[in-house]
């Protein structure tokens, strides 16, 4: 079943979303979201996902849980669950 | 963001920065600044899920709870700060290709010791991997 959700896009990726800062997307799990966010909003997936997985320095949350610990790109979705994406803060 | 060119930081809270990364030393200390309309309002410490001297990371469940935060009081995120610890209070590599708050003063204090602390406190711009030096104004 797919699920619609929405999703918090963080001010670094809002040039892809016409600087929308929440946008609506559909899908069963978090892959298929971010496939769905790649149709309307081309170019996103390159900065969420590299060789097919997600980005070691991209949070991904769905409601309050990291999806590294639900899942990663397999978690599922319900109607009316909440993606927020975070850029880790971080550096050396 | 705002447009005011520099970075005006209350003294008080530019001692406390340079105290907790003294405190937190030889690992890298972080936090974040808060506030409203460009102006700096509260210092937030933040834990260095990283414990190294030589990176730094907020937790992932710290850093959507801080987001949160800021997006419920209507505030922004005006500062990411972090230390060196032993080398020049400059953006390393690493920290110029994970900077993603353009909006964000970048500000990095370094513990080594043989500089004195004034000339150890710097701010910059950090937007699309270029890095831009601004001023800092101490306010007290």
């Amino acid at each position: 079943m797919s699920a619609t959700v929405e999703v918090r896009i963080p001010t670094i990726l809002r040039p892809f979303t016409k600087e929308q800062k929440l946008v609506s997307a559909t899908g069963a799990d978090l892959a298929a979201v971010i496939a769905d966010l790649e149709a309307q909003y081309p170019g996103l997936a390159d900065r969420l996902l590299e060789n097919g997985v997600l980005r070691r320095f991209i949070n991904v949350y769905i409601n309050d849980e990291d999806v590294r610990f639900i899942g990663s790109l397999t978690a599922q979705l319900k109607s009316g669950d909440s993606i927020t994406i975070l850029p880790a803060v971080a550096g050396g | 963001m705002s447009a005011v060119s520099g970075l005006q930081i209350p003294q008080e809270m530019a001692d406390a920065m340079l105290a907790q990364a003294r405190a937190e030393y030889p690992n890298e200390a972080c936090g974040v600044i808060i506030g409203r309309e460009g102006k700096a309002e509260r210092l937030k410490p933040m834990f260095n899920a990283a414990a190294s001297p030589t990176f730094y990371e907020f937790d992932p469940k710290d850093l959507l709870a801080l987001y949160r935060e800021v997006d419920d009081n209507d505030e922004e995120i005006i500062v990411i700060y972090h230390s060196h610890t032993e080398t020049e209070a400059y953006p390393s590599r690493t920290d110029i290709s994970y900077a993603s708050e353009p909006g964000a003063h970048y500000v990095l204090v370094s513990t080594r010791e043989e500089i004195a602390p004034a000339t150890e406190f710097r701010s910059y711009r950090i937007i699309n991997s270029v890095v831009t030096e601004e001023p800092v104004e101490f306010i007290r």
